[in-house]
């Protein structure tokens, strides 16, 4: 079904294009990623300024920031995710259709940043909902959020249509919804989805059972 | 503007009864400030509001402090107004009122009705350090969530160990992790695994 290299070549030179669907298909979506228009921290006025004129993110195709997420394709994390706030941000996540994509911005973000031990601030979006680009920075400058945009833009383009490995939301049971935490009395319940997430592995690999008996 | 002495000289004869004392400044509070008694706090801080001497109509700050027990004193909690005057563009005068740490017990009068810019930062001051504003209008949490149940900013609060499970497996992370109910990964692992049995 592929089509030589070389012919291919050839037919490109002559103004034919020849193309799997699935390329083109991908080739749209990851022209046109609508982020959604919301920000959490200062992470949002570097996302503003890569937004502007001078970095300008229309030459991604992402600079329709969408101020609903019923039009979003992508969500933009940019900022601390205080406890209080992180419910909203997975309600919002929820109501953006498939398919969607996150990015993680910034040190608070990814982690809590420079708030990770306090008492209010969540430790790291990836708790509750999956991200598929993390940028480390305090914040990130707008070429950190271009190069995580052309780092999902390249997900884009390598995710299959029909095979095994196919876009999750065309699977039957695929998990479209997170669930969204509760506020309880000192933290979030659960403190996170055991889902998309799991605590980092010990590097000497030790169990509780074994520091138990020790 | 007068010196902090004459302040309180003349609102002790402006409000009979005030216990007044100055608190001179500390490395962390380099302004000298007119501690108030709870009965009379109102009064003088209505005293500084009206009389054309002062006129202190903007209060910019309310804030709380947390004093630990020590060995000759109980501990309190202290709440700082900061008042300027914008008609006569001096100030602050820096009034502090004390209330004992119990929860129950510490509560003072509220200043809103005098100045209403401090009814979000005396909610702000409950919520963090659980002090209750007499007569306050809307008095709830302001940062934190509503379910949340105690006071962060209190010295004594002890925030939930939800941090993540170390890298290195140091026994005691992990042994209060367990006790306080946190993620460990063989905990995160089992409940993965019931999920997807249901």
């Amino acid at each position: 079904m592929a089509v030589d290299e070389g012919l291919r070549s050839e037919l490109q030179k002559q103004g034919i294009f020849v193309l799997p669907f699935e390329q083109l298909y991908n080739w749209g979506r990851k022209s046109s990623i609508w982020p959604l228009q919301f920000g959490l921290a200062c992470c949002a006025i570097e996302m503003i300024a890569s937004a502007a004129a001078r970095y300008d993110l229309a030459r991604f195709g992402a600079e329709v920031f969408r101020a609903t997420p019923r039009q979003a394709d992508l969500m933009i994390v940019a900022g601390t995710v205080t406890k209080k706030m992180a419910p909203l941000v997975v309600r919002l996540y929820n109501q953006m259709p498939e398919p969607k994509y996150c990015i993680a911005m910034g040190a608070c973000a990814i982690s809590g940043g420079p708030f990770k031990d306090g008492y209010n601030v969540l430790k790291g979006i990836d708790r509750y909902i999956p991200v598929d680009v993390h940028i480390p920075g305090c914040p990130p400058r707008p070429e950190a959020l271009i190069h995580a945009i052309m780092t999902l833009q390249r997900k884009i383009a390598n995710q299959h249509l029909e095979t095994e490995n196919r876009l999750r939301w065309y699977d039957k049971n695929a998990e479209t919804e997170f669930p969204i935490p509760s506020y309880g009395d000192h933290d979030l319940q659960p403190p996170a989805n055991c889902e998309v997430w799991q605590p980092p592995r010990s590097y000497r690999d030790v169990t509780l059972d074994e520091v138990k008996k020790a | 503007m007068e010196a902090i002495e004459k302040i309180k000289e003349v609102a002790a004869q402006a409000v009979p009864g005030a216990k007044l004392e100055i608190i001179n400044s500390t490395p962390a509070a380099q302004q000298p400030a007119l501690l108030v008694d709870r009965d009379h706090i109102y009064a003088v801080a209505k005293f500084l509001k009206e009389d054309p001497r002062f006129q202190m109509d903007f209060c910019s700050c309310v804030t709380g402090v947390d004093y630990l027990q020590k060995a000759d004193n109980p501990g309190f909690i202290e709440v700082v107004y900061h008042l300027y005057s914008v008609a006569q563009k001096h100030g602050p005068i820096i009034l502090k009122v004390r209330a004992p740490r119990e929860l129950d017990q510490c509560r003072v009068p509220s200043l809103t009705s005098l100045w209403r810019g401090a009814e979000f930062q005396e909610r702000e001051a409950y919520d963090l350090y659980g002090v209750r504003f007499d007569s306050h209008p809307d008095l709830r949490r302001i940062l934190m969530w509503d379910e949340f149940t105690d006071h962060p900013m209190r010295k004594d609060y002890v925030p939930p160990a939800d941090y993540e499970w170390e890298p290195t497996p140091h026994h005691d992370t992990l042994e209060r992790t367990v006790q306080v109910g946190g993620i460990t990964p063989p905990t995160a692992r089992e409940e993965l695994e019931k999920a997807r049995k249901k």
